[in-house]
């Protein structure tokens, strides 16, 4: 059944970004971050954007969020305009580190954005309960963050995105500073739970192979003053395995068709038109 | 792991000790064949101090003391730690009232002994007064420098996961400025003890500083001594009490600071 939006992601909407832009304003002058960026993700749907570092990659997942407000355009979550942070999304930050409250238990943590549900007492624990255990976490829970390494606590972040039970997940390089066999077991924790949870992701990367891999299709981002360069199917199977889908031709090929576009990105090249 | 606990901690209290046992030598020796009655032995002020504080003036003037401190500090940390996150909060609201704070805090709080008289008497209410005002200070304005220190990744979080204001105010702002606050709240104790003292100098009829003075001018100088030794008990006292409220509270901060540092 699931399979079925994700073969037609058009047929619903979960978040349409129309005509986005943001610039910033700095005394005098004014910078622009995002010239105009137009895109839609359906629901269920597992889309990573990707760009050259400084492509306001940040800034566009901050708007999409409702924590920065854009300068023009829009973005609509399942038929609202995101005008504050939606009552049915959630964020996985770039810096683990600093995205937990060092002073609350893994548990309290994960519980805290709960409180305000109007959940009783035994739904609330289920949940913290369940997404402890989806993360592989369950026997952590009375620790508190810093006494976890990296990975860990990243997966803490992602446990308590997912006991908030979002339609959409949005992650800002959630993996960029771990390390690279902890990445690899943090991504394919990603697709299975976008594969049981049936949510929609929105996964922010500047990791090339990170994006082919987990993504259903990709967003190529330009550099700054952001554009959309490029949007494109990734045509891989959907059961994922780091040996087999990262050994196979396709992946290669989309891998290097990625780094060149990024490439082009990086030296200033516009999408034609 | 706990036995070696246990004696790390006994070596601590032998190295914190070595220096006190060695004064209170060097105090006993110096003064033993002491004639002048303003140094008196350290023999006979010790022989004294038992009769002079356990007795009724405990009650009278020691109790009194710490109640009026006890009440005057506890004010001064609700209303510190008030004003501290509505200034650390809003930056129009620091612009506009740093200034005056800056004039305040440079007011030496004794020298409001005599307007504090004016207006409310000579009661207790006085002398909570001067130690409010003295003690509110530090915790004010740690607690705006902590509330201003606030993670930004954090704020966001809570932003993103649309949590309340009480919520923020109590799983957030508090605990995350509460390392400051209670930098603050050490400065605030000291001066708390300082002032409870001078509060009592003038137009006192009960209390440890009274008592001070009333000894001093009745020329009660072995009194006087103990009067100054126990000053000092308390002071250690409440010292030690508060740095067991704070290793409980900010155990997350010190093992987070433990983690830190092994990382790097």
């Amino acid at each position: 059944m699931a399979d079925n939006t994700r073969a037609n992601p058009s047929s619903s909407a979960m978040v349409e970004v129309i005509g986005l832009r943001k610039s910033y304003d700095d005394h005098h002058r004014s910078i622009e971050a995002i010239r105009d960026v137009t895109f839609t993700v359906g629901a269920g749907e597992l889309v990573c954007i990707i760009g050259p570092s400084g492509a306001g990659k940040t800034t566009l997942l901050k708007c999409i969020a409702g924590l920065l407000a854009p300068s023009g355009g829009q973005v609509v979550l399942e038929g609202q305009p995101v005008t504050e942070p939606p009552a049915r999304m959630a964020v996985v930050f770039q810096e683990y580190g600093r995205s937990l409250f060092p002073w609350m238990s893994v548990r309290e943590n994960v519980d805290l954005p709960l409180k305000r549900k109007h959940l009783t007492a035994a739904q609330r624990e289920k949940l913290v309960n369940d997404a402890l255990a989806a993360v592989d976490l369950a026997d952590v829970h009375r620790a508190y963050p810093w006494q976890l390494s990296g990975g860990m606590q990243q997966r803490v972040a992602i446990a308590r995105a997912v006991a908030y039970e979002p339609h959409v997940l949005l992650m800002d390089e959630p993996f960029a500073a771990v390390d690279a066999q902890t990445r690899a077991d943090l991504e394919d924790l990603i697709r299975r739970l976008w594969r049981s949870l049936g949510i929609t992701m929105l996964f922010v990367t500047h990791d090339i192979d990170e994006a082919v891999y987990l993504g259903q299709r990709v967003l190529v981002l330009s550099s700054s003053p952001t554009v959309i360069m490029e949007n494109i199917a990734i045509d891989l199977p959907d059961d994922r395995s780091q040996l087999e889908t990262r050994s196979l031709p396709r992946f290669a090929e989309l891998r290097k068709h990625l780094y060149a576009q990024i490439q082009a990105s990086k030296q200033g090249r516009r999408p034609a038109g | 792991m706990s036995s070696d606990r246990a004696i790390q901690i006994v070596r601590q209290m032998a190295l914190a000790m070595g220096l006190p046992a060695l004064l209170f030598v060097a105090w006993w020796i110096s003064s033993s064949g002491s004639e002048s009655i303003f140094f008196p032995p350290l023999s006979n002020i010790l022989r004294t101090f038992a009769d002079v504080w356990f007795s009724p003036r405990i009650m009278h003037d020691v109790v009194p003391s710490l109640v009026r401190l006890f009440i005057g500090y506890l004010s001064a940390v609700a209303l510190g730690l008030a004003l501290g996150i509505a200034i650390g909060a809003s930056r129009r609201m620091r612009q506009v009232i740093e200034p005056v704070l800056e004039f305040l805090r440079a007011i030496p709080p004794p020298v409001l002994v005599p307007i504090f008289m004016l207006f409310v008497g000579i009661g207790d209410m006085m002398k909570m007064l001067v130690i409010i005002s003295g003690c509110v200070w530090p915790v004010l304005l740690n607690t705006v420098a902590g509330v201003r220190a606030l993670d930004s990744v954090l704020e966001e979080v809570i932003r993103c996961y649309r949590i309340g204001m009480v919520a923020r105010l109590w799983y957030f702002v508090l605990p995350g400025a509460s390392p400051q606050i209670f930098a603050g709240m050490r400065q605030a104790l000291s001066i708390g003890i300082i002032l409870m003292v001078i509060s009592e100098m003038f137009a006192a009829s009960n209390g440890l500083g009274f008592s001070l003075v009333q000894f001093q001018r009745s020329f009660a100088i072995p009194e006087m001594w103990t009067g100054i030794i126990l000053l000092g008990l308390i002071g250690i006292l409440l010292a030690f009490i508060f740095r067991f409220v704070e290793n409980w509270m900010l155990a997350w901060y010190f093992g987070l600071r433990r983690s830190q540092r092994e990382s790097s």
